[in-house]
């Protein structure tokens, strides 16, 4: 199993998509470190700086709807040659969740009203997170401030997460 | 017990069910190209594992940069070519032969009623024109499919979207779809199945179908998928002759895959489409739609038609009607780009070709390459392109580059106008 948790870059915006987070033009890389520089370079956000602000996080935490669009696994990867293999959004577009678990990374979901809360409490501190697999739950915390979240994974994401990803799983098995 | 025909297919199609809601499909077809194939043959070939697991369900094509534009893209075609000679896949698509995946394979009678098929590339969902149950996803899932010939889905939940009424002269598939997508938003359908029912489907031609198909992935849909008919079979007759009898006994065959009257959907939704008008996307997000009256007089810098959503020879005859004996104006450059060779052949035949080049378009070879921005037509940072693509994300066709998605019949009002303009001003057809 991969691991998981650590500092949190937030990205405040719904439908952010695979063009943002690792534009086309760098799909001719064919080793997934090459992608390295290029992580979120094309993300309209105000205040996001992709240059100076991804450097030592390991966990996004964002909207809705997140990385719509595209089917290229490169936006999972960008993630993870940067030390980011957690995801913590309302909701994800089907491949782009999909991918995250064949890769052995997490995609969580938090509803609505508990994301808006991790963002009006942490949003904009050096906020970190750590995860209680046996509990189904991470704590975020940041100066003194500290909430647990549940969440729940379908068996087989779990699966394929203790396994290191699909392809290890299938493998096995057929 | 009624089904669904995305039901119908899975349970056609299961190997295994690891856990509640998780069903692993055997596959009919995994399609691949040179763009998100690369790694897993690498992958693969690292693990040792350097093998398909049935050379005849897999299909190639270099179509994303063709030709090469650089050693990188020269080394991703290489990649594949070379994989699918040492693996014996004889449906491979080089240079010269080869067009956008969305279009070759379904012209080349790939994808059948029924079918279970998987590509690593987000408009996949496109074949579900056939009645086929066809899915985009990622590269560790495509390597899976190569290697294994299954993929893992949860069962298929399907919104049923009936059209009904008639399209009006001037309004075309690309219109409803922009317009459907519109409506429910880009995660509208996440995580469903997208049913495409009712007269105005039942009126379409496959090209038309695989256009409303193309785009289900633009409002988060796993599949487009409409039931199969006769159009179907007549498009797949020279492909399934020696199969069948007759026509009749291959729409009785086929037949099965449709969902039963009392089939549960999630969720029903009916739109009249009579009076629907000529769309366009305003914003970042295909869901940001408008009518194109409401649009007209934005000023556009390139007109781009081409791609797996309308580059069939549908969507250049349609074009062609509106840009005969007109030329697009000093201010606007336009491209066309035909989705296969074999379209590109007809409309050289049918004098489109001449109707393109005489009014002044370039045209290039069937590529995807503009539509991502990765070659054949990339925006300059500020500059606005009026395309008959599926994704208006900022920077898509190139960084810094606006996109405005229409028909092909709007673009090339567009392009005679310069700005974007009601191809209905244009169109010989009113």
């Amino acid at each position: 199993m991969k691991q998981f948790g650590g500092k949190v870059l937030f990205l405040d915006r719904s439908d952010i998509n695979t063009d943002e987070i690792i534009p086309a033009k760098y799909l001719t890389e064919i080793t997934k470190e090459a992608l390295k520089p290029y992580l979120l370079e094309d993300l309209k956000l105000p205040g996001f700086d992709a240059r100076k602000d991804i450097s030592g996080k390991s966990v996004v935490i964002t909207r809705d709807n997140f990385g719509c669009g595209s089917s290229r696994e490169h936006a999972p990867w960008a993630l993870e040659v940067n030390g980011i293999t957690v995801v913590i959004a309302e909701s994800y577009a089907r491949i782009f969740r999909q991918n995250m678990f064949n890769g052995g990374m997490l995609a969580i979901e938090v509803p609505k009203e508990k994301l808006s809360e991790i963002f009006s409490s942490f949003k904009g501190k050096e906020a970190a997170v750590s995860f209680d697999f046996q509990k189904s739950s991470f704590a975020i915390e940041a100066e003194g401030k500290k909430e647990i979240v549940g969440f729940k994974i379908d068996d087989f994401d779990m699966a394929l997460v203790k396994a290191g990803g699909w392809l290890e799983y299938a493998d096995s098995r057929y | 017990m009624s089904k669904t025909i995305a039901e119908k297919i899975f349970d056609a199609h299961l190997v295994d069910k690891p856990f509640e809601d998780s069903f692993v499909l055997s596959l009919d077809a995994v399609f691949c190209h040179e763009i998100t194939t690369p790694i897993a043959i690498t992958d693969l070939m690292a693990r040792g594992k350097d093998r398909v697991f049935d050379p005849n369900k897999i299909k190639a094509v270099i179509d994303h940069v063709t030709p090469a534009k650089d050693s990188k893209t020269a080394e991703q075609g290489k990649i594949l070519r070379d994989w699918a000679r040492r693996n014996g896949i004889k449906d491979f698509f080089d240079i010269g032969r080869n067009g956008v995946c969305h279009a070759i394979f379904p012209e080349k009678g790939f994808v059948r009623p029924g079918y279970t098929v998987i590509m690593g590339d987000s408009h996949t969902c496109t074949h579900g024109a056939f009645g086929a149950f066809a899915a985009g996803v990622g590269t560790t899932d495509l390597e899976v499919g190569i290697l294994k010939g299954v993929c893992a889905f949860k069962y298929p939940k399907t919104i049923k979207f009936v059209l009904k009424g008639k399209l009006p002269a001037g309004v075309y598939a690309k219109d409803a779809i922009l317009f459907i997508i519109s409506q429910i938003g880009v995660n509208g359908a996440t995580d469903h199945v997208m049913e495409f029912t009712g007269p105005v489907v039942d009126e379409m031609s496959m090209e038309s179908r695989m256009t409303l198909c193309n785009m289900a992935i633009e409002a988060g849909g796993t599949s487009g998928i409409c039931c199969p008919d006769m159009a179907t079979v007549e498009y797949l007759w020279e492909f399934i002759k020696g199969e069948f009898a007759s026509k009749e006994e291959a729409l009785k065959e086929y037949g099965r895959w449709k969902s039963d009257p009392d089939a549960k959907f999630e969720k029903v939704i009916e739109y009249d489409l009579s009076n629907l008008e000529p769309m366009v996307t305003f914003g970042n997000k295909p869901d940001q739609v408008k009518p194109v009256r409401e649009m007209e007089g934005t000023p556009v810098d390139q007109i781009y038609i081409g791609s797996c959503t309308n580059g069939r020879i549908e969507d250049l005859r349609i074009a062609a009607q509106v840009l005969k004996g007109k030329k697009i104006t000093d201010a606007v450059r336009g491209i066309l780009s035909p989705a296969t060779p074999k379209i590109y052949t007809m409309a050289l035949k049918e004098g489109i070709i001449d109707i393109f080049a005489e009014a002044g378009f370039c045209v290039t070879n069937p590529t995807c390459g503009a539509c991502l921005g990765m070659s054949n037509g990339v925006l300059a940072a500020g500059e606005v392109c009026a395309s008959t693509t599926n994704r208006n994300f900022y920077g898509r066709m190139g960084k810094g580059g606006t996109v405005h998605l229409m028909s092909p019949a709007t673009a090339a009002a567009t392009a005679i106008a310069g700005k974007i303009n009601n191809s209905a001003l244009w169109c010989s057809t009113k």
